[in-house]
């Protein structure tokens, strides 16, 4: 088996993706998979037909927007993970959360505006319109992203607007949702031909508190409990409820979809179709706590991938 | 994966809780995390300071390492002096005469890059607690390592002529005997871009001599100047016995071969030897020889003017484009020389908040944030024109202006808006991104 991995990209995660790449392909090594990693850029097309499947290891942009899979469709070149269609619908959070909710699964309310519409309505009433309609704790985060770039968790209404600047800086859209406070929980779904299941649900305490960008990739920022810290039958509610939201989004292989669980009830907050794969992410942590090795799981999704 | 004791989770991390506190700063940051973008061609990078290495006779300086290899290889490739190579030292003394500074070789000790150097005298004169006062703004590098020894930075004041008599002379009474030394970078300051002009280099050098204060002066960018013969160093103003100067071919030749010195009067340079020794026992011997080899074989000053040329057509590129391009309310330095101009966002942006837009309009700066100790510089970024072709810069600039439009779109819609500061972390990029 001769493995292209994906990593790099234009994105604002490109150095989340590069330690991803380097990771996945040391994982598919051990596991005897001759694996090669690269930038997804101008010379990729050139290149592509040497390999027997593709891994995408791109994070944000064109490795969750489908468009690199679409590419990949074209070329009909096999790979892991979901097609372009469940990619666009997953990398836009609010469409995934509409989704959720159609599917039986909670998520917090929220309401999703682009900056122009602040614009042409005036920004002033419409905050307090959206604090008096959702309260606070608010997090704001753009509609379209991922690593917490963006995200600022709103306390107290005066730092709201300051919330929406910094988000719009990353897009063109900002999600504002109510900021359940609980237990956050990552589960990750897997799918290696009997259908999605949902491995351990790995439990997140950042020791600052916030799990923002320094405490998801700085090894010892953040405890991580895994399996999560929860009772037998919320454990059972949470991957439960990952495996209907990677059904109804149409994901296919592997997925990590993001929670809270608050009072025993999960809620999703967002699903993942090119999950991190660094040494401190947690689609690695949930392979290991479920008894797996990550080359080996990786090895035969790629298989699945060039069997399809 | 480290179990936290008791609690049954795992850090990831088998060191947790034991590491000194001076790691506290040491993380990962999203700021930093952004640059990695820097480095695709599709980028136009105005980030790092990286000299246009390809603008040197890269054949010849092959051949001059090759013959060195050949004809002095053994001694190359074995340790050195602590105090670096002798010719070397020699050869230092007669860089630094161009900038009227009168040294013995006795007094210089070659470093690991002056990187090295700015470490050994942080290390050797500052405790915890101490005060090092440090223009506003300064270097990064010199910033993270006075956070590493753990000096508490005091920012003075600068203007177009650099720092201020009267600010400095504030902070030394506001220190009250805490600070140990002055850090300033009188050309062509990185990151300001300015120049500390000839009648404040001898009042800047009375005040401390006064108040007994050492000054470290950081001089990399001394012979990149565009107009006219380089300006008296402050050490060649009387300040033997006060000033310890710093020196590098990063600028000049090549960063790669990281070769930097320190002139120190003479019971400072002996603790800097040891110091030196203890840290790396000897300064790189095969890049000292190579150093040496190119300033006796080549023509190492005609090849400082090309650079200075080269630089020169770059700064104007940016600047004209600045002129041309940015929004009313934008202001920025006009450095005579060196790498860098020094931005002032209009009132209201922040820097580190628009560089998310600037990424993915795909034009890279440093937020200003980087350059303060205490969080400060939120409206500043530095703009580098070292590395990019000019048109690749107008193009940058461009790009930037647009980015800056759109900011202001956000800031007439939310109002000025106060995002919350963390100082002391790395917020730059990594030296190798363009």
């Amino acid at each position: 088996m001769r493995a292209l991995v994906l990593a790099g990209g234009l994105s604002h995660e490109r150095d989340v993706s590069l330690r991803s790449g380097r990771r996945v392909a040391d994982a598919l090594r051990t596991a005897g998979v001759q694996a090669d990693v690269r930038d997804a850029d101008a010379g990729l097309l050139g290149g592509l037909d040497r390999y027997d499947a593709v891994l995408v290891a791109l994070h944000g942009g064109l490795g969750e927007d489908g468009s690199v899979r679409e590419v990949l469709e074209l070329v009909q070149v096999p790979y892991v993970g979901s097609t372009p269609s469940a990619c666009r619908m997953a990398w836009d959070k609010p469409v995934a959360k509409s989704v959720a909710r159609q599917a039986g699964v909670r998520t917090p309310h929220a309401v999703v505006l682009p900056h122009a519409t602040f614009q042409e309505m005036g920004a002033g009433a419409l905050l307090r319109r959206i604090v008096g309609h959702l309260g606070v704790p608010l997090m704001v985060k753009p509609s379209r992203g991922g690593s917490a770039l963006g995200a600022t968790a709103v306390h107290d209404p005066a730092d709201l607007p300051a919330a929406m600047v910094a988000c719009y800086g990353y897009g063109e859209a900002a999600l504002v949702e109510q900021l359940v406070v609980g237990t956050e929980v990552a589960v990750t779904v897997l799918d290696t031909g009997e259908g999605p299941y949902p491995l351990p649900a790995v439990e997140i305490r950042p020791l600052s508190g916030v799990y923002d960008y320094a405490a998801r990739y700085t090894a010892g920022q953040t405890e991580y409990f895994a399996p999560a810290r929860l009772e037998d039958d919320v454990a059972v509610a949470v991957g439960k409820a990952a495996v209907t939201v990677h059904r109804a989004l149409g994901l296919r292989d592997l997925s990590r979809i993001d929670l809270v669980v608050k009072d025993g009830i999960p809620y999703v907050l967002e699903a993942n179709s090119a999950p991190g794969m660094t040494e401190t992410s947690l689609l690695p942590m949930a392979v290991q706590a479920a008894g797996l090795s990550l080359g080996d799981v990786l090895r035969d999704l790629l298989q699945r991938a060039v069997d399809r | 994966m480290q179990a936290v004791p008791g609690s049954g989770g795992v850090t990831l991390d088998a060191f947790t809780g034991r590491y000194a506190a001076r790691t506290a700063g040491m993380t990962t940051s999203e700021i930093r995390a952004l640059f990695a973008v820097a480095s695709r061609p599709e980028v136009v990078s105005l980030a790092g300071g990286m000299p246009y290495t390809s603008a040197l006779p890269l054949d010849a300086v092959g051949k001059l390492l090759s013959d060195l290899l050949a004809t002095r290889g053994a001694q190359a490739l074995q340790y050195g002096s602590g105090q670096g190579d002798p010719v070397l030292r020699e050869l230092i003394c007669e860089v630094m005469a161009l900038e009227g500074v009168q040294a013995s070789p006795e007094d210089v000790v070659v470093t690991v890059g002056s990187q090295q150097a700015l470490d050994l005298v942080t290390r050797i004169f500052c405790d915890p607690g101490d005060v090092v006062l440090a223009e506003a703004p300064s270097y990064v590098g010199a910033l993270g390592t006075f956070a590493a020894y753990q000096a508490e930075v005091r920012h003075v004041a600068m203007d177009a002529d650099g720092l201020q008599p009267e600010a400095l002379r504030e902070a030394i009474a506001a220190a009250g005997g805490r600070a140990k030394f002055l850090y300033t970078i009188p050309n062509f300051h990185n990151p300001a871009g300015t120049s500390l002009s000839e009648p404040r280099r001898d009042e800047v050098l009375a005040i401390c001599q006064e108040a007994g204060l050492l000054v470290l002066e950081d001089n990399p960018y001394g012979l990149l100047g565009f107009d006219g013969p380089p300006v008296r160093a402050i050490r060649a103003r009387g300040g033997e016995d006060d000033v310890v100067y710093l020196g590098s071919f990063s600028k000049t030749f090549a960063p790669g071969l990281r070769v930097g010195w320190v002139l120190a009067p003479h019971a400072v340079r002996e603790k800097l030897v040891l110091a030196s020794e203890a840290s790396v026992l000897c300064p790189p011997q095969l890049n000292q020889l190579a150093v040496v080899d190119y300033l006796t074989t080549q023509d190492w000053q005609g090849q400082v003017q090309v650079f200075r040329e080269l630089y020169r057509e770059r700064r104007d590129a940016l600047l004209d484009a600045l002129t041309q391009r940015m929004p009313a309310g934008t202001t920025w330095t006009h450095p005579t020389g060196g790498f860098y101009v020094w931005t002032t966002l209009p009132e209201g942006l922040d820097a580190k908040v628009m560089q998310p837009r600037a990424i993915t309009a795909r034009v890279a700066y440093v937020p200003g944030i980087g350059f303060y100790a205490d969080g400060s510089g939120q409206r500043e970024l530095r703009l580098s024109y070292c590395f990019p072709e000019p048109d690749r810069i107008r193009e940058g600039v461009r790009r930037l202006a647009r980015v800056v439009e759109a900011e202001l779109e956000l800031l007439r819609t939310f109002g000025p808006t106060h995002a919350r500061r963390q100082a002391g972390s790395v917020q730059t990029p990594a030296p190798d991104l363009a």
